[in-house]
């Protein structure tokens, strides 16, 4: 029951954050989404997830803060305003109908399938000897693909660093 | 069946930020809320009634743990998601630098 006045929240939160004018509160209304998310993930039983998107959180709340910080925006409206506002907003219909018969075929929530992960928790502490299956499933038996995820954090990381490069002082003269 | 579809409202917010807004902070914010929305949904996907943390107790038989997969990827998928943020965080400010403004249809105009 608390999931849905917790989801119902993050839904008001995120539209203030689209849709207020001052751009420091729009960061802060997301960094309360990303709140509203973590204690949703602490209610479905995953307290893993609710530590690292507390921390992914913060660093987005910092990120987009330095991004915006004493910069003013004004916001313009002209051209086809209306059009393109009821072009957005068909999509978005369209999409949520095609969703709703997409989610009919579903199991019903709060019944998940479970055929791979019944191995994984029988056998999981006896093969690796840990005991939270979560770290056990991406520290263990698909190692590799964290190894993956390292490998694109430290390509993001040389990316950020080629975009924020100042210009040497051969070119800068 | 009713939580889907509020999470799917949520990820349909992002979508509308990003189609219609013009700043382009506001893409990165509706960027985001999207990631977040996925990010829920697969949660929810796994999730059990009256389920426990998949973590194991000593001295305890459980039987009725969430599903731990979905878990581990939207492990993977968050980190990626912090990633791309960063990423267009950078280039957004190198766009204020070189423009002068984060209006994206002014952008188009100023040449150079």
């Amino acid at each position: 029951m608390e999931i849905y006045l917790l989801l119902l929240f993050m839904i008001v939160a995120a539209i203030a954050a689209i849709e207020i004018k001052d751009m420091l509160s729009s960061v802060i209304a997301l960094s309360t989404v990303g709140l509203g998310l973590c204690l949703a993930f602490l209610i479905l039983k995953a307290p893993n997830l609710a530590i690292m998107q507390l921390v992914i959180e913060l660093l987005c709340l910092i990120l987009l803060i330095r991004a915006t910080i004493n910069k003013d925006l004004p916001l313009v409206r002209d051209g086809r305003w209306l059009f393109n506002t009821i072009a957005s907003v068909l999509f978005i219909a369209v999409f949520l109908i095609f969703a709703y018969f997409a989610l009919l075929e579903l199991p019903r929530f709060g019944e998940p399938i479970m055929r791979v992960s019944q191995e994984y928790i029988a056998r999981g502490l006896e093969k690796t000897g840990s005991a939270n299956i979560v770290t056990a499933v991406a520290l263990n038996f698909r190692s590799y693909d964290t190894l993956g995820e390292i490998a694109v954090l430290a390509t993001a990381v040389i990316g950020i660093l080629a975009v924020m490069r100042k210009t040497g002082r051969i070119h800068g003269k | 069946m009713m939580i889907y579809i509020l999470c799917f409202i949520l990820f349909s917010i992002g979508l509308y930020g990003v189609l219609r807004k013009r700043n382009v902070i506001k893409i990165i914010i509706g960027l985001v809320v999207m990631d977040y929305a996925v990010n829920l949904f697969l949660i929810l996907v796994g999730y059990r009634l009256k389920g426990r943390a998949p973590i194991f107790a000593k001295d305890q038989v459980i039987l009725n743990m969430v599903d731990p997969l979905p878990q581990n990827l939207v492990l993977t998928a968050m980190v990626i998601g912090l990633v791309i943020t960063a990423l267009l965080a950078a280039i957004a400010i190198r766009i204020y630098e070189k423009y002068g403004t984060f209006d994206i249809t002014k952008i188009n105009k100023l040449k150079g």
